[in-house]
C-alpha cells in the first residue's frame, strides 16, 4: 500500500531521513516510533506531499507521491501534530469545507458529515466553533475530516499527543475501529504504549534511519520478556531475561534494590538506541 | 477551478458574516478620525484647488482604506494560516491548485476592501462632501482591493514571521499611506521623492480616485499601471504558494 524506496530528506545540512526503504501492507496499522527529531514526521510531511523528498521517491497505493499528485490526494487522509482545525468555524463547517475542497456532491457531502460526527461522537456539539472543543474533541473532529472523502490510508502523527487517558482511550478505539473496517494506518508516536496497544508492526527509528522493524511481541521477545532494574545510587541499569526463573535467580544474586518485570517495547527502545525515548 | 476559487472564498465569506459588526465597527474608526481631524477640524481653512479639503481627501482616504484593509486582510490571516495555525496545511493536502486557492483568498480580501470604502464613501456623503461617483470609480477601487489583496498574498506567503509581516506593513504600507496622494498632492513633494512615489501604485489610485471624483474623467495611464500591478502581484502570489512544499 506505501512503498518507501531510498527515501531521504535534507533540511540544510541535517540529514532528518536517511535512504529509508520501507514497505506498509493493505490493511496495517503500521506504527513509526522513535524519539522527537527522529525523522517520523518529516516522513508523514512527504508522504503527504507538504514536503519534496531530496531523494528516493515513495508511492501510494501504487501512485508516485511525487508525480500523481491529484491521485494520491484522493488516496489519503492526515491528522497531523498540530491541530490546525479552522477555529473560526463549526465541526460541521470544518468537514463542509473539507468536502468541497475534495469536491464531493452535495447530497453525499451532507450524508457523510451526519454519519462522521455520529462516528466520532460529536453530534450534539456538531454547530459549535471548533475553537470551544477541548483538546480531544477537537483531535476527533480532525480525524473526522480526514476521514471525509474515503480515503484508504490515514496518516496520524502524535494522535494522541497531550491527551488525557479517557479522551487517549478513545482516540485508540476509533483507530482500531477504522481498520477493522479495512483502513491502512500509518502512525506516529513517541508514546510506546500506544504502539504496543495499537500496531500490528513497528518500525524504530532513530537519527533519520530505521534501525528496527518487527511485531511488537518479536521485539519483545528479541531483547527477552523480563527485564530486572537494578537501581543503583540513582543510577537504574537493565537486564533482560527470556524467563522468570532465570530473572529470579539474577536477582536473588544481587545486594541492591531491584525490581523484575515484563519488557516493553520502551525496553526494546532503549537497547538498540542506548537512550530514553525523549533523550 | 472554477468550484475551487468559490470553496475558498466561501469559507471566508462565512467567517466575515460571523464576525460582520466587528468588522463593519474597526472599518468605522479610523476613517471617521482622518473625517473628523482632516476633514473638519484641519481642513476648514484649507482650500485645495479652488474645492473644499473634505472633497480632497475622500478620494485619498477610500484609496488608503482599501489597501489598508485588503492588505490586512489577506496579509495577517494568510502569513498566520501558514506559520502559526497550520490551517494552510489543509488547502496544500487537497487537490486543488494553487491559483485557485489564491484566487479565493484575493477575492476575499478585495471584498473586505469594498465594504470598508464604501463605508468611508457612505461617512463622506453625511459629513456632505459632493462627490461624482460612477461605474468608473467602483472599477478603480474595485481594482483598488485586488491590487493590495494580492500583495497581501505575496507578503503572507513570503514573508516568515508574523513580526515581520508588522515590518513589512511598518516599510511598506505605512509610508504609502501618507505619501501618495492621499492627504497632499504628490507636486508639493521634492522632485526626486516624486519620482518614487509616482511609481507606487497607491499614488495611481487616490489620483485616479481624485480625478473621477471630481468629474475630471479617467485617467488611462493610472488605469493601465493598476492593472499591471495587479497581474503581477497575483502571479507573485501563485508562484509563492507553489513554492511553499
Amino acid at each position: 500500500m506505501i512503498e518507501l524506496r531510498q527515501l531521504s530528506k535534507q533540511y540544510g545540512n541535517i540529514q532528518a531521513v536517511v535512504d529509508l526503504d520501507l514497505k506498509i501492507r493493505r490493511g496495517e496499522i503500521f506504527g513509526l516510533l522513535g524519539p522527537n527529531g527522529a525523522g517520523k514526521t518529516t516522513i508523514v510531511r512527504v508522504l503527504t506531499m507538504l514536503t519534496r523528498p531530496s531523494g528516493g521517491s515513495a508511492s501510494i497505493n501504487g501512485y508516485e507521491v511525487n508525480r500523481d499528485l491529484r491521485k494520491v490526494k484522493k488516496e489519503i487522509g492526515v491528522v497531523p501534530q498540530h491541530m490546525n482545525l479552522d477555529l473560526e468555524l463549526t465541526a460541521r463547517e470544518n468537514l463542509e469545507l473539507h468536502g468541497r475542497l475534495h469536491k464531493m456532491p452535495r447530497a453525499q457531502r451532507q450524508q457523510r458529515i451526519q454519519e462522521l460526527l455520529a462516528y466520532v461522537e460529536l453530534t450534539e456539539r456538531s454547530n459549535d466553533l471548533a475553537g470551544k472543543y477541548s483538546g480531544g474533541m477537537k483531535r476527533r473532529l480532525m480525524i473526522a475530516r480526514a476521514l471525509m472523502h474515503h480515503p484508504g490510508v490515514l496518516f496520524l502523527d502524535e494522535p494522541t499527543a497531550g491527551l488525557d487517558p479517557q479522551a487517549r482511550r478513545k482516540i485508540w478505539n476509533l483507530i482500531r475501529r477504522m481498520n477493522s473496517e479495512g483502513m491502512t494506518v500509518l502512525l506516529t508516536t513517541h508514546y510506546i504504549e500506544e504502539a504496543e496497544v495499537l500496531c500490528h508492526r513497528v518500525g524504530i527509528m532513530d537519527h533519520g534511519r530505521l534501525i528496527a522493524l518487527d511485531t511488537p511481541a518479536k521485539f519483545k521477545k528479541k531483547v527477552g520478556e523480563i527485564v530486572v532494574e537494578v537501581l543503583n545510587h540513582g543510577n537504574t541499569k537493565y537486564r533482560f531475561f527470556a524467563g522468570r526463573e532465570q530473572a529470579a535467580q539474577y536477582a536473588g544474586s544481587l545486594t541492591e534494590n531491584v525490581v523484575i518485570r515484563e519488557a516493553n517495547l520502551e525496553d526494546v527502545f532503549v537497547e538498540l538506541t542506548g537512550r530514553k525515548v525523549g533523550d | 477551478m472554477k468550484i475551487d476559487f468559490y470553496t475558498v472564498f466561501w469559507r471566508e465569506m462565512i467567517v466575515l458574516r460571523r464576525t460582520f459588526s466587528k468588522f463593519f465597527a474597526s472599518r468605522l474608526v479610523s476613517p471617521l478620525l482622518y473625517l473628523v481631524a482632516f476633514g473638519w477640524g484641519l481642513g476648514r481653512s484649507i482650500q485645495m484647488n479652488g474645492g473644499n479639503y473634505l472633497e480632497f481627501i475622500v478620494p485619498g482616504i477610500i484609496a488608503l482604506s482599501a489597501m489598508n484593509t485588503s492588505f490586512n486582510a489577506v496579509g495577517i490571516n494568510l502569513n498566520m494560516s501558514r506559520l502559526y495555525h497550520k490551517t494552510l496545511d489543509e488547502y496544500l493536502i487537497a487537490p486543488i491548485s494553487p491559483g485557485a486557492f489564491m484566487l479565493g483568498k484575493v477575492l476575499a480580501g478585495t471584498v473586505r476592501g469594498l465594504i470598508a470604502s464604501l463605508i468611508i464613501l457612505a461617512l463622506a456623503f453625511l459629513f456632505g462632501a459632493h462627490l461624482a461617483v460612477n461605474g468608473w470609480f467602483f472599477l478603480v477601487v474595485l481594482l483598488t482591493c485586488f491590487l493590495f489583496s494580492a500583495l497581501g498574498a505575496v507578503a503572507a506567503m513570503v514573508v516568515n514571521s508574523h513580526e515581520d509581516m508588522a515590518n513589512f506593513s511598518t516599510f511598506v504600507i505605512l509610508p504609502m499611506s501618507f505619501l501618495c496622494g492621499t492627504f497632499f498632492s504628490t507636486d508639493r513633494l521634492p522632485v526626486v521623492i516624486g519620482y518614487i512615489v509616482d511609481v507606487l501604485p497607491l499614488t495611481h489610485a487616490s489620483c485616479l480616485l481624485r480625478a473621477l471624483a471630481s468629474g475630471q474623467g479617467m485617467m488611462p495611464l493610472s488605469l493601465m499601471v493598476l492593472v499591471v500591478y495587479s497581474i503581477i502581484f497575483f502571479a507573485a502570489g501563485v508562484a509563492a504558494a507553489l513554492k511553499v512544499r
